[in-house]
């Protein structure tokens, strides 16, 4: 069973962005950026059902600009087998992500998809159950553990109340929740390994994929800042405040 | 024009969180209708009836949707959906995982996390963590969203809508439900309770989460939440997890013990109405969001904190 993996260069969980003084967008010119956590975790998974027998192959697949080979790269480095670039410079909604994903697994036919649960910059939290939804596939989303048995993989989720287990058929869908492993640390020669793999570069078109946006962002703003607290020096003193304040 | 609001159904009661996606839909305007969907749901078809200015709560009984299982309920979602401009759910882990799906089976692009109806297609939503506010309209004929309900406040009762069951969608038989581990507490649910008292890797253990947290919790009458580092750690369970990729509150009083204040965590909890937090690191981020800040040690403080609660009678 071949598994795709889909991966989204973005600006680094670390880096605490700015906004456009002219609220044009987010300002983006010398940050650091790095592959999405959770999907570093989705990539990590697939080499671990490879190491388990369970899965043949693992396929990236990255849709942004040229530096996004970076971010292929980096999971080949941990162990992914080969890429796919679609490469473009416009913004790429969850929906057209998952179109174009959805040709690829046409062409792929992947036993599993497994994607991040959600972008760190847009927080859209959509692509892996749009893709599904095109496929006719089910979706074990938020997962924090993922058991392929014969023909079917029972998928954990982090729900609001607890945790839920589902069974899917396979062909599936799975999105990573935080808990599901702990990405590993790429080692010097398989960083250098990783640029020899094969790469394929693509483009929206050869997927016939339209990907104009269907959201027209109007405007981009800084969230209304809290204002400066003060210290207290006693629990008592604490209690006081919250008192006055109508809380307690 | 008219919404339709995919109802939280919790066991056969309805959630308090769906009340706040009305008030959503009620902005945007026109009727609206709710969706109560789910196994022995008459209960939380009852308490949809009652909330004021909805038009009419459809009704689809059965096992098949009694696990929320996104694949059947969006099948259900998408077969209702002609008759309506705009489909609504609050941002749970129930609408997060359906709302999509059903999205792509309409064709339409999702506006996710709402905070704000600016106008019929234009929305307010936080990007990069909440660290950006994005203004967007939506060019799609329909529109799909999902509202934040830390800021929304609750529609209240007032209502006596029809209630008309529907028939079961089709089942696209891919998916079933295997098991389940959900959380009993009688404390109030994270995301509705008016204090929250949170904890983080300064806990150390699961013992001392239970031990240092639990007492003060209980005699504020609190939820408790947790940071991601204290849910890592096993210190307490996933469904406390406050934040970018966990739940989003606003109580008004969030209470963060031995949190340092990562901007995933202030994510979750920075629109909170008074924010108190107890650090013995004077540097940490926390302190640039806190109303009332107390540099000390948690593990005294805390226990000053229950006795102090105690005298007050609390
Ligand atoms: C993709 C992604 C998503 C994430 N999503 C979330 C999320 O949803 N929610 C979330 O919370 N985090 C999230 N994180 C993690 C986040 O970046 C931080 O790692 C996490 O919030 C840290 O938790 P913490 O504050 O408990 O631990 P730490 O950062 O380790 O802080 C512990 C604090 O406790 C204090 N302390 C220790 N001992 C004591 C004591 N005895 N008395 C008083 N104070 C003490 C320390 O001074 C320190 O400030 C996410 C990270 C990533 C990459």
């Amino acid at each position: 069973m071949k598994v795709l993996v889909p991966v989204k260069r973005v600006v680094d969980y670390n880096v605490k962005i700015r906004v456009k003084p002219d609220g044009s967008g987010v300002d983006v010119a010398n940050v650091k950026f790095s592959m999405n956590p959770f999907d570093e975790i989705a990539v990590e998974e697939a080499i671990r059902l490879k190491e388990a027998g369970k899965a043949t192959e693992v396929v990236l697949v990255t849709i942004g600009p040229a530096k996004a080979d970076e971010t292929l790269r980096s999971g080949m480095a941990i162990g992914a087998d080969r890429g796919i670039h679609v490469k473009t410079d416009e913004l790429v909604e969850p929906l057209a992500v998952a179109k174009i994903l959805a040709k690829i697994v046409a062409e792929e036919a992947p036993g599993l998809v497994i994607l991040g649960k959600q972008a760190i910059d847009d927080d859209s939290n959509q692509t892996g159950q749009m893709l599904a939804a095109l496929l006719g596939w089910g979706q074990g989303t938020f997962a924090s553990k993922v058991e392929i048995t014969e023909g079917s993989v029972d998928v954990t989720r982090e729900v609001d109340g607890g945790l839920q287990t589902v069974t899917l058929k396979l062909p599936a869908v799975v999105t990573t929740d935080l808990r599901l492993n702990e990405p590993r640390y790429a080692s010097l020669p398989n960083i250098i390994k990783a640029k020899k793999k094969e790469v394929a570069a693509k483009t929206p078109a050869d997927y016939g994929v339209d990907i104009t946006p269907r959201l027209e962002v109007l405007k981009t703003a800084e969230p209304p800042a809290r204002k400066a607290g003060i210290k207290v020096g006693s629990v008592p003193e604490l209690l006081e405040k919250l008192k006055t304040a109508g809380v307690l | 024009m008219t919404a339709l609001i995919v109802a939280e159904v919790t066991e056969s009661a309805l959630a308090p969180s769906t009340a706040k996606a009305l008030t959503a839909a009620l902005q945007i305007g026109g009727g609206v209708h709710i969706l109560v969907a789910g196994k022995n749901v008459g209960p939380a078809a009852e308490a949809a009836a009652k909330l004021s200015g909805v038009e009419k709560v459809l009704v689809a009984d059965g096992a098949a949707y009694g696990h929320h299982l996104a694949e059947p309920l969006a099948a259900l979602i998408v077969g209702l959906a002609g008759g309506y401009d705009a489909i609504l759910a609050p941002s749970t882990s129930s609408s997060k995982n359906v709302l999509p799906r059903v999205a792509a089976l309409l064709d339409v692009a999702q506006v996710s996390d709402i905070i704000k109806v600016v106008s019929a297609d234009t929305f307010e939503r936080p990007i990069y963590a909440g660290n950006a506010i994005q203004t967007v309209r939506s060019k799609d004929a329909k529109k799909v969203i999902t509202v934040r309900t830390a800021s929304f406040t609750a529609t209240g009762e007032g209502g006596s809508a029809a209630i008309e069951a529907i028939g079961a969608g089709s089942d696209p038989s891919v998916s079933s439900f295997k098991s389940e581990a959900l959380a009993k507490s009688e404390r109030p649910e994270l995301t509705a309770a008016k204090i929250i008292v949170s904890g983080g890797r300064g806990l150390a253990s699961s013992e001392n989460f239970k031990e240092y947290i639990e007492p003060v919790a209980t005699r504020l009458g609190a939820a408790i939440g947790a940071s991601r580092a204290a849910v890592d750690a096993g210190y307490a369970p996933n469904d406390l997890q406050v934040g970018q990729t966990g739940k989003v509150v606003a109580p008004d009083l969030y209470v963060a013990i031995g949190i340092s204040g990562a901007i995933q965590h202030l994510a979750g909890m920075k629109d909170s109405k008074v924010i108190v937090a107890i650090n013995k690191d004077e540097e940490a981020p926390i302190f640039q969001v806190a109303d009332y800040g107390l540099v000390a040690d948690l593990f005294p403080t805390l226990k000053e904190l229950d006795a102090e609660l105690a005298k007050a009678g609390r």
